[in-house]
Formats: C-alpha cells, sequence, structure tokens
C-alpha cells in the first residue's frame, strides 16, 4: 500500500468513524440522564440529512442546516414529553424497546414524508470533485468539514459538561436523580434537554456527512447499531470517549475493506463488540474507578 | 416555622403515615426518633415532596407547600441531607457542593453562592483539602460532610436530616451532632430523624416518638430521656435500670 493509500483509507475512517461517534454521542448523552439506551438516536441523523436536503432547496445551505438542527431537536423533545415521560416508570429495558418502536415509527414516517430516494446534500465548500491536498493525499473538503465539526462538538460538549451549570446538573441528573430534585434540579427538564441535545447533535452529524455517504429513510438502522457498539467501546456514559472509539472503529473498518472482503466489515465491528465486553466492559477509556461508583 | 397537619403519604396503596401533626419553631433542633421502618424517611421525604402526599398538609413559613416540586421548598429555605448521603459519587467534591446551590446560581445569586462554600470550606476544612477528590472514594464521616454541606448550600434557614449518624464511629457521630449544634446558634432551624435516640436527646430541645406511622409520644428533650418508655425500647438501658 503506498503511504497516499494509507492516507486515503484514514480518512475514509475518519469520514465514517464520526458519523458513528454522533450517534455515540448520542446515546451517552441520553443515557447519562436516563440510563436508557435511546435506539432511535441514528433516525435523528437521517432526519437532519433528509430536513436539511429539503430547505436547501429554498434558502441556501447552512441556514438550512441549523433549521433542521433545530426542527430535529424539538422532534427529540416532543417523543421524550410524548413518549418517555409517560413511560418512564418502566424498566430501563422496557424503555430500550420503547425507543425501538420510536426509531420504526421515525423511520415510517420519513418514508411517507420523503420516499425511498437517496439524497445527497451539497457539498459545503466547492463541489463532489474539488479536492484538497493534505500530506499529499487529495481529499474532499467535506472530509475536513466532517473533522471539524467532530471537533467543535467534542470541545463543546467537554467544555458544556465540566464547566456550566447546566451540564453539571444534567451529570447530577445521572448519578442521583432523587438527589439532583433535592438539589431543586428540575430533572424532567433535563432529562428533555438531554433528548433535545442528542437529537440536535446527531442532526448536525446527519447534515455534515450527507455529500459524503449519503441520507436514505432506512439509514438509521445501521447507524444504530454501529453507534452503539461504538458508545460500549468508548465506556457508556463518557460522551467524549465514543468520539475517539468511532474514529478507532471507522479506520479499523476502512483498512480491514483493503485486506478482506467487502462484506467482512461488519463482522469487525461485531468482534470488537464481543472482545470488548469480554475483556473491558467498562470500556476503552471507562475508568474502573469511576464505573465502579455508577450503577451498571 | 414548619407546620404539618394531619401528614397522610404512602406508596402506591401501601399507607405509611398515619395522620402526623408535628411543629417546629423558628432557632429549635427537634428529633424524630422511632424504629427501623417506623417511616421517618417517608416522612421527610413527604415534606420535601418527593413522596406525594394523600392527606393532610405542610405549612412552611405561612405557606401552604403540600405537594409543590421539590426545587420550591428548596428555593423557600429548606433543604434535606437525605438518609444515606445520597452524593453524586463520581463527581468531585466541589461539584456535588455547587450544585447544593443549583437554585441560587438559577437566580444569578453567585455571590451568596461562594460566600456559602467559603463557610462550609471554614466548617469542614478536611472538604477544601478534597475538593478535587471524587466524592464517591470519601470515607463515610466526610462523605456526611459533603451532604450536610450540599444542603446548606442553598443557605436555607431550616435544614432537614435523616440519620446523619448512621454507619459512622462514636467520635465522629459526636462531630456531625456538634455540627448541628452550631448550625442551630448560628440560626438554623433544625429537625433531625434518629436511631441514635440518646446522642441525639442531648443536642435537641423537643423530640416525637415515632411508631407505625404515628407519633405516639411528643415532649421535651429531657422528659424523653427520662420516659420510661423512650427508655426501653430507644435507649437500650437494661430493664432493671428504671424498675429499681
Ligand atoms: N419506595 C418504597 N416503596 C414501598 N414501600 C416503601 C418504600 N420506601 C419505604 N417503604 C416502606 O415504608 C415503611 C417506612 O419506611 P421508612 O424508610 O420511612 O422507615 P424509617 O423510619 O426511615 O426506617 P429506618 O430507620 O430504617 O430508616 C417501611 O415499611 C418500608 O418498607
Ligand atoms: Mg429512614
Amino acid at each position: 500500500m503506498s503511504a497516499e493509500q494509507v492516507l486515503q483509507y484514514i480518512f475514509a475512517g475518519i469520514t465514517v468513524g464520526s458519523i458513528y461517534a454522533f450517534v455515540a454521542i448520542g446515546y451517552n448523552i441520553i443515557y447519562n440522564t436516563t440510563g436508557i439506551i435511546n435506539f432511535a438516536q441514528g433516525e435523528f441523523v437521517m432526519l437532519g440529512g433528509m430536513i436539511s436536503f429539503t430547505f436547501s432547496r429554498f434558502m441556501p445551505l447552512f441556514p438550512a442546516i441549523i433549521i433542521a438542527v433545530l426542527i430535529t431537536a424539538a422532534i427529540g423533545g416532543l417523543i421524550e414529553i410524548v413518549f418517555i415521560r409517560r413511560m418512564r416508570k418502566n424498566s430501563v429495558l422496557g424503555m430500550i424497546v420503547v425507543t425501538i418502536g420510536i426509531s420504526i415509527l421515525l423511520r415510517e414516517a420519513a418514508l411517507y414524508i420523503w420516499d425511498e430516494q437517496i439524497r445527497a446534500l451539497s457539498f459545503f465548500t466547492g463541489t463532489e470533485i474539488s479536492s484538497v491536498s493534505v500530506f499529499g493525499a487529495r481529499i474532499s473538503p467535506q472530509v475536513l468539514w466532517v473533522l471539524g465539526v467532530t471537533l467543535v462538538i467534542v470541545g463543546g460538549l467537554f467544555f458544556f459538561f465540566k464547566f456550566t451549570l447546566t451540564g453539571q446538573a444534567m451529570r447530577a441528573c445521572s448519578e442521583n436523580s432523587r438527589a439532583a430534585k433535592l438539589c431543586g434540579i428540575k430533572t424532567d427538564s433535563m432529562v428533555n434537554f438531554s433528548f433535545m441535545l442528542s437529537a440536535g447533535i446527531g442532526a448536525l452529524g446527519g447534515c455534515v456527512v450527507s455529500p459524503l455517504t449519503q441520507t436514505h429513510y432506512a439509514m438509521g438502522t445501521d447507524l444504530a447499531i454501529k453507534g452503539f457498539i461504538v458508545a460500549i467501546l468508548g465506556g457508556l456514559g463518557n460522551p467524549i470517549a465514543a468520539v475517539a472509539a468511532g474514529l478507532i472503529l471507522g479506520l479499523l473498518e476502512s483498512f480491514s475493506i483493503s485486506i478482506l472482503p467487502m462484506a467482512y466489515k461488519d463482522v469487525i465491528s461485531i468482534i470488537i463488540l464481543l472482545i470488548i465486553l469480554v475483556a473491558k466492559p467498562s470500556g476503552l477509556f471507562g475508568s474502573k474507578q469511576v464505573s465502579s461508583l455508577k450503577d451498571f | 416555622m414548619l407546620k404539618i397537619r394531619n401528614l397522610e403519604a404512602g406508596y402506591d396503596k401501601l399507607k405509611i403515615l398515619k395522620g402526623i401533626s408535628l411543629h417546629v419553631k423558628s432557632g429549635e433542633i427537634v428529633t424524630i426518633i422511632g424504629a427501623n421502618g417506623a417511616g421517618k424517611t417517608t416522612l421527610l421525604n413527604t415534606i420535601t415532596s418527593i413522596v406525594k402526599t394523600t392527606g393532610g398538609n405542610i405549612d412552611f413559613k405561612g405557606v401552604d407547600v403540600t405537594n409543590v416540586s421539590p426545587d420550591l421548598l428548596v428555593k423557600k429555605g429548606c433543604a434535606l441531607v437525605p438518609e444515606g448521603r445520597q452524593l453524586y459519587p463520581a463527581m468531585t467534591v466541589k461539584e456535588n457542593l455547587i450544585l447544593g446551590a443549583y437554585t441560587l446560581y438559577r437566580r444569578r445569586e453567585h455571590k451568596k453562592a461562594l460566600e456559602n462554600l467559603e463557610n462550609i470550606y471554614t466548617m469542614f476544612p478536611v472538604l477544601e483539602e478534597r475538593k478535587t477528590q471524587l466524592a464517591g472514594t470519601l470515607s463515610g464521616g466526610e462523605q456526611q460532610m459533603v451532604a450536610i454541606g450540599r444542603a446548606l448550600m442553598s443557605g436555607p434557614d431550616m435544614l432537614l436530616m435523616d440519620e446523619p449518624s448512621m454507619g459512622l464511629a462514636p467520635l465522629i457521630v459526636k462531630d456531625i451532632f456538634r455540627t448541628v449544634e452550631e448550625l442551630r446558634d448560628k440560626g438554623k432551624t433544625i429537625l433531625i430523624v434518629e436511631q441514635n435516640a440518646k446522642a441525639v436527646l442531648e443536642i435537641a430541645d423537643r423530640g416525637y416518638v415515632m411508631e407505625t406511622g404515628s407519633l405516639i409520644l411528643e415532649g421535651s428533650a429531657e422528659d424523653l430521656l427520662d420516659n420510661n418508655d423512650v427508655k426501653r425500647a430507644y435507649l437500650g438501658r437494661d430493664y432493671k435500670d428504671f424498675t429499681d
């Protein structure tokens, strides 16, 4: 493999890995405030791509993306109010099944509103044939967009959870929701906000990768599974580590294509999931100390 | 400061509190003693609206606070130090304390929150030394200090405490009770639930005895310490001690 080829694989891996990371970040944020794995997370990515595509026909790209992110965030908040809040009394496992139902609902709604055609948002800068040279490899500028947005999200989330009162309050809800109530934190609003945040971040991810990987009404299922593997790989409850884990899985998949037949791509991720679950259930980056202080 | 009339509450169909009436005056330390499962924790959780009231009412500073949302009571100046500390284990000591002042920060009273934090560090210097340590890794006594500190961070006039001595060595229990007295001297009103009847009656002004969801006895701390039923049931004296 030439050096340039290696770089090509790396950038392809980063692109795919970033989208997994967007899904996994969403899982983690909701998991943190509720203990629920929201399997509708992949649908938020799909909605971001679909909605921004529709709006981009009437307005410039960036406002269309902002609208798509806001609408998807509102849908996330609505889902929490309509389904999750009413059923929170059920077991966590029951709730996870509910989110699978929601994902089917969103997928069918998307099929009804749009259709089964594959859409792609136009490239943020340049066109599909423009490229920039990075260390001698020619890549699409969109890859840099994906990378940049991912980094901004990671930095933003780190700051949010560590240094803002709302971020700390959200962590408090996840660690001990009754104690959070006693501190005067409105836990219901925090849970609602976590759904909006996850949905919004998922939608933003769906927009930035759409030019490269396209958007399809049924794309959510595959993303939900990959994102889940990444969330486990990074250590459940840690949105920042999820990004690193996403990139790792993306790179592994990308390089696996160069040595194994394409069909084995998904096998890689399942094998990784099994290895992690057996060898280090707290995830690659999960700290033993922290995870021993959590429920599960 | 706190007036409770005919309070009834429970879990689903299970009725635990059967018509509790009590009051706490400003500046008092009032204790509720009772055996395991009497409903003491349920009572405090009902006052803070974590458990819903099904009958009766709760009046705090002249305002009806029956079944309000829990944050309202904190804003009105009543905070609970819950049973078993209930810290945020994977967050630092400082983060735990800061979140106690959540309602202050929401009202943009940053200065007051900072003042409260300084006062708590003065009261418990060990917490300042440990401020970046994860709360879950502290010793039991230190965790109780964080729990008390977190409740104090909102600057409450009244503190509800649920078995602060639970699981602590006698020496530490003494420290905690000394802290409670100190807080009263600083003008706080305190309602404290305890199993450790002897120790708590020594610092309390008045007390109630709770048994299976009802208050069966009420009196000044001295009277309760002298009461034969209390001695037998909660002070662990030999029967002989008071039949003589
Ligand atoms: N969440 C709950 N659901 C159902 N029943 C409960 C619940 N919490 C407490 N109970 C029941 O309510 C009764 C009173 O419990 P509570 O915790 O108030 O007692 P307590 O006086 O605080 O006891 P202890 O001294 O052991 O802390 C007990 O019989 C208990 O089983
Ligand atoms: Mg109790």
